[in-house]
């Protein structure tokens, strides 16, 4: 009964401030709104048991990736105050594929018998995790921290300034 | 009343299609990265119900999920360095703007 009544609660909070970023007219708003959405998203990481996700999506999204949005809206154009058109011509037809799609995968959601398999998650997950990155996730770990490599360079190279 | 995977399920949905909806009719190249955001994260909302309810065993559902929210990382990272570039280059990051391949 109190994980429903949380997990409504979070629900509400993610998906009112998501429906903030995508429709405010202040994209500054919009960038500070994601921070509600990310933490609401973490307290559903924590009501699945996922601590240890949790934690990392606090640090990453909410902490770093939305300072970098913030950080590019400051330095390119559109930022405070101004009140320019946000939405392109084709709104009307993204808001009829996202209502279509909506109605689609909720149908197929709920529609669908879904195995239920009985077992228990570990009583702390970051342990397992760090297991599992360094015996049979290895390669996954690998080549993510090479894709790291590689955009971190290549994000240097594109936004350096020439000459 | 439980709460059970389809809940979860409906929920990422719905978050995944207002990110879909601000990448097909945002204007400003940022606000499309948001979108783009908000839909993995509805990507990783799935993984770790699916984690949960249907193999609590295993955990590579939070594993893909660490997995994906640092290619996030790196894809708002090279993302907003291209719209830095835009900007220096074309003087505007709004995507119906955006019209020339060479000058």
């Amino acid at each position: 009964m109190g994980q429903l009544a949380a997990f409504i609660a979070l629900s509400i909070i993610t998906l009112a401030a998501a429906i903030v970023v995508v429709t405010s007219g202040n994209i500054v708003r919009s960038a500070l709104s994601l921070i509600p959405t990310f933490l609401g998203v973490t307290g559903l990481y924590i009501l699945l048991q996922a601590e240890f996700v949790a934690g990392i999506q606090v640090l990453i999204y909410a902490g770093a990736i939305t300072v970098l949005i913030l950080f590019v809206i400051m330095l390119t154009e559109g930022g405070t105050g101004l009140r320019v058109r946000q939405t392109t011509g084709q709104f009307p037809l993204g808001m009829l594929a996202a209502a279509v799609l909506a109605v689609a995968l909720i149908a197929v959601f709920v529609g669908t018998p879904w195995p239920k398999t009985s077992g228990e998650l570990p009583q702390y997950t970051a342990a397992p995790i760090g297991n599992l990155f360094l015996t049979s996730m290895v390669l996954i770990f690998e080549a993510t921290s090479l894709v790291l490599l590689v955009s971190l360079i290549g994000a240097i190279i594109i936004a350096r300034r020439e000459r | 009343m439980q709460v059970g995977l389809t809940h979860f399920l409906v929920v990422s949905s719905l978050l995944f299609c207002l990110g879909l909806y601000a990448m097909l009719s945002r204007r400003n190249a940022v606000a499309i990265l948001m979108g783009i955001e908000l839909m993995l994260n509805a990507a990783n909302i799935n993984l770790i119900a699916f984690n949960k309810y249907v193999a609590p065993a295993a955990l590579n559902g939070q594993v893909f999920a660490l997995v994906v929210i640092t290619l996030a990382a790196c894809e708002a990272g090279v993302g907003l360095a291209l719209v830095m570039a835009t900007y220096r280059n074309l003087e505007t990051i709004h995507v119906d703007e955006i019209n020339v391949m060479k000058w």
